[in-house]
């Protein structure tokens, strides 16, 4: 691939993967962004879904990158929790395809939850039968969804589908809907663990 | 400072109003006169105006300098010119000496009408809210309706966000950076130690030092001395001064040892040869008042309901007077009453002063909300 098909297959990804998201975000609905990057996602949420909301990052560029894109973002680190948000005060909250690279992925899913009743999240099965082949072949992968190398990934938290699940099961959250994806963006039924390499969830706390 | 992109020379200009002013202490203003500064042009839609707020010890002298005293530059030209983040080939930017100031806008060195000598003492205590209703009468004789934009830091950034309150109408955006929506008690403990050192001076004169024909220079002095403290950083002020010595070796002596000492002295110095004392005073006294939330039993989501604008709120990590805890409480606020806000807690090691610095970062945040800006 060339750097510019590897760019216009980067940029088809993304707007597949904001397509799904958007998917499950009614129109008009008020949304948090969680490590919201440059506000693309929200951006697009805003013109196809017509959704106000927020992002939320730490890194200083992506919040300038925000800021010229006209959308409202708050630079705080999210690894200290959502406090100063309060409770219900959000439609949805999205974290999408950055819960990777965070550590404290249990206070984060809970304060989702805290401060909206549905919580979308999105991130990279790391069980994807490619990554598989690489890890039984002696290497860290690099694919489509993890195109990192071992030694400057952002991610630092590397967990599956199967994985994932036990831990909403552990903090007593619902799974309303999961999507899975290979990595041609064919949705996969049969063994996501094995077959999805980007898994998208609508998560709720259980009655 | 590079005369690119400066607005070049400028020069003051006076409005004076005529109708009465009730001060929120109760007290009246007959009427009074402001010090102002321009830079742009207004546009015909009148929609491109930007208020530039100043904090205790600025003025109306935003950008620019004088024909007669060229070293006198504005005191945040590197915000403010053609091509700059506050770009006034866009922007109509106006800078405004508050009511009360010793810069030329009717305060305590003013000529009290019913008395024929200066006020002093008798100048009544001005509010951050009264400083804004007063900015709101500029705009009238301007011919502003409503600002694209008002900004400033500390308590400029207080006058932007109680201008979203008392006109929500009349402001589009409110920039408000490295503020508070209240000061904390360290805060007024730090402004008290600074009223006593003025008011315990014996040039004072309770007020009146004007009639004495005396002015009470040890107290500003000090007084600006504990304020300088709390504008830099521990970090900086190791970085800058450290221990270094004076005269290389210790002196056994109340004489300047150390090498902040002398600036701190420097500083004091040169604050207490032109400010007024009085407007000291009542500067940091409606610093210490102004709370929006006082009215609305303490709640700031309830006290900010009233706004419509748009906000830019930003802090420095290093600020410790005005810490990046308190800017946050004013976007969560915010965010309660679904007010749009973007918030950038920008990495400086300068402290509160970071907010006048010509930082690469800070002012690229600065330039890219003010470019979204619609005029």
């Amino acid at each position: 691939m060339t750097e510019n098909e590897r760019k216009i297959r980067a940029e088809q990804r993304e707007r597949f993967d904001f397509a799904v998201i958007a998917g499950w975000i009614p129109p008009g609905e008020r949304v948090l962004d969680l490590g919201c990057g440059d506000g693309r996602l929200l951006r697009y949420l805003s013109e196809t879904r017509d959704v106000t909301g927020y992002g939320v990052e730490i890194d200083r560029e992506s919040v300038l990158r925000c800021i010229r894109n006209g959308v409202d973002v708050i630079q705080m680190d999210i690894e200290c929790g959502l406090s100063g948000f309060e409770d219900h005060s959000f439609d949805h909250v999205i974290i999408s395809q950055a819960l990777q690279t965070m550590r404290a992925t249990e206070r984060i899913l809970c304060e989702m939850l805290r401060v909206a009743g549905e919580a979308v999240v999105s991130f990279p099965n790391f069980a994807y039968l490619t990554n598989r082949v690489a890890i039984a072949d002696g290497h860290m992968p690099v694919s489509e969804d993890l195109p990192y190398d071992w030694f400057d990934t952002p991610n630092v938290r590397f967990f599956t589908i199967a994985d994932f699940e036990n831990l909403c099961e552990k903090l007593g959250i619902e799974v309303r809907e999961r999507l899975a994806f290979d990595d041609h963006g064919r949705e996969v039924d049969q063994d996501p663990n094995l077959n999805g390499s980007l898994a998208f969830y609508r998560l709720g706390r259980k009655a | 400072m590079s005369s690119e992109n400066s607005v070049g020379v400028v020069a003051p200009q006076r409005a004076r109003f005529y109708d009465p002013l009730l001060l929120r202490s109760g007290a009246e203003m007959p009427g009074f006169e402001l010090v102002f500064e321009t830079y742009g042009q207004l546009n015909r839609a009148r929609s491109n105006a930007v208020l530039v707020c100043h904090a205790l010890s600025g003025s109306h002298h935003v950008a620019g300098r004088y024909a007669d005293d060229v070293d006198n530059v504005g005191w945040w030209d590197n915000l403010v010119g053609p091509g700059k983040p506050l770009d006034i080939k866009k922007f109509f930017v106006v800078g405004v000496n508050n009511l009360g100031g010793c810069y030329g806008s009717t305060g305590p060195l003013s000529i009290n009408p019913a008395t024929g000598k200066r006020y002093g003492a008798d100048f009544p205590l001005v509010t951050v809210e009264d400083w804004v209703a007063a900015q709101g009468r500029l705009a009238d004789h301007l011919g502003v309706e409503t600002w694209a934009a008002v900004i400033g830091g500390s308590l400029g950034g207080m006058q932007a966000l109680e201008w979203s309150l008392q006109f929500p109408e009349r402001v589009r955006h409110a920039m408000v950076i490295a503020s508070a929506p209240k000061l904390s008690a360290q805060n007024i403990a730090f402004n008290e130690v600074a009223r006593q050192a003025i008011l315990s001076d014996p040039d004072f004169h309770a007020g009146y030092y004007a009639d004495h024909g005396v002015v009470p220079t040890r107290g500003l002095r000090l007084a600006r001395m504990v304020g300088h403290i709390t504008y830099l950083s521990d970090a900086q002020m190791a970085e800058k001064f450290g221990r270094q010595l004076r005269h290389g070796e210790h002196k056994f002596s109340y004489d300047v040892d150390f090498e902040i000492e002398s600036y701190l002295r420097y500083q004091g110095n040169k604050f207490a040869s032109f400010f007024d004392a009085n407007t000291y005073l009542m500067t940091t006294k409606a610093l210490d008042y102004f709370d929006p939330a006082y009215e609305f039993d303490g709640n700031l989501a309830a006290a900010l309901a009233r706004a419509r604008a748009s906000f830019f709120v930003a802090s420095f990590s290093t600020d410790w007077r005005f810490s990046p805890a308190r800017s946050r409480e004013i976007v969560f606020a915010l965010l309660h009453n679904r007010l749009r806000v973007v918030y950038a807690e920008i990495e400086s090691t300068a402290g509160h002063d970071s907010f006048l610095l010509d930082d690469d970062h800070y002012h690229a945040l600065l330039r890219a909300y003010l470019e979204n800006i619609a005029v």
